[in-house]
């Protein structure tokens, strides 16, 4: 399996969030979290500094897993993952 | 039992500068995200801007905001507080009303306000819903 197909199978929502400010970008991903299905997965890409303890504390009160917080070129990946009802 | 986040936020909204109606709005939508229910209660100067068809008017800025600082304010690029207010209500549990006596001050009704309010209530209606929830006044 290629990592575009392994890809594409686990992120069920990609969200392009580079250039917002806060509040924006956890509010854009709050919205999408919404139309997931428990256990999707939701990848947010951003370069707002400020989502880093953002998404962190987002998934620590509202339940829902942060997977993967990680940096490259400026641009924060965040992967959460849908809680279960 | 409640869990502190699960309290209500609740903030009193006085000032009706474009830079505190924002700072308010910020707050309100940070709580909202977080699944926080939220009350905003509106009053004097706030109330005004809550007007119907006066919302995206210019509300200037506050007295301490510098010659310096006042470009950088309204140059950036953030959503209007409107905006966020519509965002609060589409993520979360967000009240937004009227209070009766700034109402009453202004001799305005329901029909002047905008659309976002959603109704009019007196103080004790509001610190009812504020609970033992944190009251904020801006």
């Amino acid at each position: 399996m290629t990592q575009e197909m392994a890809m594409s199978i686990t992120i069920a929502m990609s969200l392009d969030l580079k250039g917002l400010s806060c509040p924006m970008p956890i509010i854009k991903t709050a919205k999408a979290m919404k139309q997931l299905a428990p256990g999707q997965l939701l990848e947010a890409f951003a370069t707002d500094p400020g989502s880093v303890p953002d998404f962190k504390a987002w998934a620590q009160t509202t339940g829902n897993p942060l997977v993967e917080s990680s940096q490259e070129g400026g641009v924060f990946r965040f992967v959460l993952r849908k809680k279960e009802i | 039992m409640v869990d502190d986040h699960e309290k209500p936020l609740s903030l009193v909204m006085f000032s009706g500068t474009d830079d505190k109606l924002t700072a308010a709005a910020v707050l309100a939508v940070g709580a909202a995200v977080m699944g926080r229910p939220v009350n905003l209660f509106l009053q004097y100067y706030a109330l005004d801007a809550f007007r119907a068809g006066r919302v995206n008017a210019d509300h200037a800025l506050s007295p301490e905001a510098t010659v310096s600082q006042a470009p950088l304010i309204r140059a950036h690029k953030g959503q209007h507080w409107s905006e966020l207010l519509k965002q609060a209500k589409d993520v979360g549990e967000v009240n937004i009303q009227a209070c009766a006596l700034s109402m009453d001050m202004f001799g305005i009704g329901r029909e002047d306000l905008d659309p976002i309010v959603d109704g009019i209530e007196g103080v004790a209606a509001f610190m009812a819903s504020a609970s033992d929830g944190q009251v904020v006044f801006i």
